[in-house]
């Protein structure tokens, strides 16, 4: 089957890649493009593992057909860290021992920078209604929602 | 699968008549899962999100227009149609996550067919009315009209809902939606209820409409519960009529969910609480929008 020309801006870089019209935002990005910090979990929006920012807005990879996002700015996990410097968000996960096996950090990460875009000091029932999205199964939600806090705390100069 | 995404509803309506096989969508969170369910894939994925009417949410004065592919995040977001329609509103920001949020949008919530749709109910009391689009031109259906069983629509194959038409809200009047979940999000309805109530200038009730999701094959008016509110307050003898009214509505599944029983039981129970919330907002709207 023919396959598809797009043309994106992914974590700041103009990124041009072919894909057939069926395939997934989630599979192109990780087998055309190589970016793996977009993981697969259930691939049917229920999870969040493979959470992105397509225009600023905070959606599942796997729920995007690729050609969709001809002409979009894509945030994925790869696009956090400043010039090799975590973001704050990171270092809190880090610090925080907010992930143990991490397939859901890099969604957690992109729906809490969402988050905090919108809402530079959200409320701990606010963290978890926006979180609802992301599944995790190992470490558990508490030190994930900590490490959100601590961030939104340094992020806000405090 | 071939992608194509139209930039005018004509363009859209001639791709259908030409694509015996083709299938429709705004945010494919239900599409997706389907198709990795093992539906048969269609030839052709139509995207409606590049036609601008698609996708807008504006007010004319008489009426709130909202394009069928709109983000339900966009709908929830604009202020002041949340303040006008906060049960409508509400009913849509309770469909799945954030990053759903950004994709789902009413027409697809109606389309996708579940009975337990949450916007459902919450359209179906506000009297909103679906404009259709097809191959001879448009035609406008009431929201209830649009899904005939579990997974099925009036609609022609190739026909889709340009956008939906909602009426200003009158004065003294108030809508509401809540839904029946074990949990406090991400779930599905195991009974949703819609309400909304016009108050008559001595706070008697006017006006009721009561709707029920996820306890029928389609989404349920309950004609008895309004018949028993028009005329009365909220007393106890009549908030009972209503719960009774909607037990009665019924016709659920047994299900992982929840039981007939348990079904019919909260049925009631949200009645009477939405429409009481209908009310609480209909005091609050004496003015005119």
């Amino acid at each position: 089957m023919a396959r598809t020309h797009i043309t994106t801006v992914v974590n700041g870089d103009e990124t041009e890649f072919l894909t057939e019209d069926g395939t997934s935002l989630l599979n192109a990005l990780r087998d055309e493009v190589g970016l793996t910090g977009v993981k697969e979990g259930c691939g049917t929006g229920d999870c969040g593992a493979c959470s992105v920012m397509i225009d600023d807005k905070v959606t599942c990879a796997c729920l995007v057909f690729a050609p969709e996002v001809d002409g979009s700015t894509i945030l994925t996990v790869e696009g956090l860290a400043d010039s090799g410097e975590l973001h704050p968000l990171q270092q809190c996960f880090l610090e925080g021992a907010a992930l143990q096996c991490g397939i859901c950090t890099p969604g957690f990460l992109i729906s809490a920078k969402a988050l905090l875009d919108k809402n530079p000091d959200p409320t701990e029932t606010e963290i978890r209604y926006a979180l609802a999205g992301n599944l995790c199964r190992c470490t558990g939600y508490d030190k994930i929602i900590r490490a959100v806090q601590e961030a939104a705390r340094e992020m806000r100069g405090q | 699968m071939k992608y194509v995404a139209p930039s005018s509803v004509e363009e859209a309506t001639s791709l259908l008549s030409t694509s015996p096989s083709a299938q429709v969508f705004a945010g494919a969170t239900d599409v997706v899962p389907q198709l990795r369910a093992g539906r048969p894939a269609p030839e052709v994925l139509v995207d409606l999100k590049n036609i601008e009417e698609l996708v807008s949410v504006a007010n004319d004065g008489d009426k709130w227009t909202v394009g069928a592919a709109t983000p339900t995040a966009n709908l929830t977001e604009d202020q002041a149609f949340s303040d006008e329609f906060p049960g409508l509103s509400e009913a849509a920001g309770l469909i799945g996550s954030d990053q759903i949020q950004n994709r789902s949008s009413l027409g697809g919530n109606l389309c996708n067919g579940s009975p337990a749709a949450d916007s459902v109910p919450a359209m179906v009391v506000n009297g909103a009315r679906a404009v259709v689009a097809g191959p001879n031109g448009t035609r406008v259906l009431d929201v209830a009209e649009v899904v005939t069983g579990p997974g099925e629509t009036s609609l022609d194959a190739d026909e889709f809902i340009v956008e939906f038409e909602i009426d200003r809200m009158p004065a003294r009047t108030g809508d509401a939606y809540l839904r029946m979940i074990p949990r406090t999000e991400m779930d599905i309805a195991v009974v949703g209820a819609g309400a909304r109530i016009t108050l008559a200038e001595d706070g008697s009730i006017e006006q009721a409409a009561l709707a029920l999701g996820a306890v029928a094959p389609t989404v349920v008016r309950v004609p008895d519960a309004e018949t028993a509110l028009v005329g009365n307050t909220a007393d106890d003898e009549t908030l009972s009529a209503v719960a009774n009214a909607a037990s009665e509505a019924c016709n659920p599944i047994d299900d992982k969910r929840g039981t007939v029983a348990y079904r019919k039981q909260v049925a009631g129970v949200l009645a009477k609480r939405a429409v009481l919330i209908a009310i609480e907002r209909a005091e609050q709207r004496n003015g005119t929008n």
